[in-house]
């Protein structure tokens, strides 16, 4: 029985596209799905400076840019703006691994021989009054996007990873004051970011502390935090709230398809193989032991190599 | 920027947008907002799509302080669907099915 595709890949971030050249170059008629843009949550990266091979640093919009272009480059079909909807193992139940048929947000059907799941992760949102009403009226997700908006202005930022503490130093260029508010005594990101941040003056880190409250008419006019160990609680004057909070993995098209645990991530073994057959998962969506840009890429490598000998058997 | 998409300033704002007949899709933006640049391309499909049925213009912030301050964009993307000079729709940040839930958002109103 002849398929549209012999993968099709869901997900266009660096996991995704990874694994697509190497699909492509195996010569398999290759479908990425992107419903948001290429490159997933690395476009929000001003700029990334661990990715090895690039010394002087790359923007999250130039990464993706050549993630999109070297995966088109050997054949993929990189569909933009469309996401899956649904997939359906046909054969249910044979031994061997059936075939899928992916439902997309167009309406239409493709049917495939194997699939690719590389949703990744999405920002976690912070689940305090105003923080939905007000995102995009000075609550956000995303520096690079937003900070130009919030000169010489106090802004906060809330998370203590990696996230908080490298949008938080890009976020000094702006405003005139970081508030950065976290739950914890200490940050938990890479070292060197960590020393960056603690010593720009502009910075000030606010430990032991939750975000209680986002308040504004039409923008954000404050935000009141409560101290943690004390109890206490107090109204903060910021014009803007950043939240970096971690990560919460896409994994509602999975649900009942394959193994989760109890995070929501996909299990997998070392060649990206979930317990259905035909079906890897690769990158933030998975359980991993470690999320940096390198492992993902990597992880998309691996899958496309084990959909590329799967395919040979069949 | 495509030619099924032109830019949209300050300047001619009453007479692109306000005075049309038609729906007109505004995609506020700038240059250093990366996943901006990268919505650029889905933004060019829609407007391919509904060429001739509904108007679609980027509108760049740092060169057009009045629309951007006179309709609260304070993050971006944002989408803007206008429809007889009233702001019908919103949306900020990049919409999940971005091709399909924009085309969603137009057809309402046409």
């Amino acid at each position: 029985m002849s398929t549209d595709f012999d993968v099709v890949i869901i997900g266009g971030g660096p996991t995704g596209l990874a694994a697509a050249v190497y699909t492509g170059r195996a010569l398999l008629r290759t479908l990425v799905l992107e419903k948001a843009v290429p490159g997933g949550q690395i476009v929000y990266s001003a700029a990334i400076d661990n990715y090895p091979g690039f010394p002087d640093g790359i923007s999250g919009y130039d990464f993706s840019q050549a993630f999109l272009k070297h995966a088109q480059r050997f054949g993929a079909q990189v569909r933009v703006g469309t996401g899956a909807m649904s997939i359906v193992r046909e054969d249910e139940g044979r031994e061997s691994g059936g075939n899928f048929r992916i439902g997309l947000s167009d309406g239409t059907f493709v049917t495939t021989r194997s699939v690719i799941l590389a949703m990744g992760r999405s920002p976690r949102k912070l689940d305090v009054p105003g923080y939905e009403k007000l995102f995009g009226s000075g609550v956000s997700v995303c520096a690079t996007c937003d900070g130009a908006f919030f000169r010489n202005v106090p802004v906060a930022v809330v998370g203590g990873g990696n996230s908080a503490v490298e949008e938080g130093s890009f976020l000094t260029r702006f405003a005139s004051e970081v508030k950065s508010i976290h739950r914890r005594d200490h940050f938990t990101a890479q070292k060197i970011l960590i020393e960056e941040y603690l010593h720009n003056p502009k910075v000030k880190p606010i430990w032991n502390t939750a975000v209680e409250e986002i308040y504004g008419e039409r923008e954000v006019e404050g935000m009141r935090i409560r101290n943690l160990l004390t109890g206490a609680t107090e109204d903060l004057d910021v014009k803007a709230v950043f939240v970096f909070i971690g990560w919460l993995p896409n994994s509602d098209l999975c649900q009942g398809l394959v193994d989760l645990d109890d995070q929501g991530r996909v299990k997998v073994n070392e060649l990206m193989e979930t317990n259905v057959p035909g079906l890897y998962a690769a990158g933030d969506l998975c359980v991993r032991p470690i999320y940096q840009l390198a492992n993902v890429v990597a992880d998309g490598v691996q899958a496309a190599v084990s959909v590329e000998k799967y395919l040979e058997k069949r | 920027m495509s030619e099924f998409v032109a830019e949209v300033n300050d300047a001619d704002w009453q007479q692109q947008v306000l005075s049309a007949t038609e729906p007109v899709l505004v995609d506020f933006w700038a240059a250093w907002c990366g996943p901006c640049r990268n919505l650029a391309p889905t933004v060019d499909a829609v407007a391919e799509k509904f060429q001739g049925r509904a108007k679609v213009f980027k509108l760049n912030v740092d060169n057009n302080q009045d629309s951007t301050v006179k309709y609260g964009i304070r993050g971006i993307p944002t989408l803007l669907l206008f429809k007889g000079g009233q702001e019908v729709e919103r949306f900020v940040g990049i919409p999940p099915n971005a091709l399909d839930s924009i085309s969603e958002m137009i057809e309402k109103h046409l």
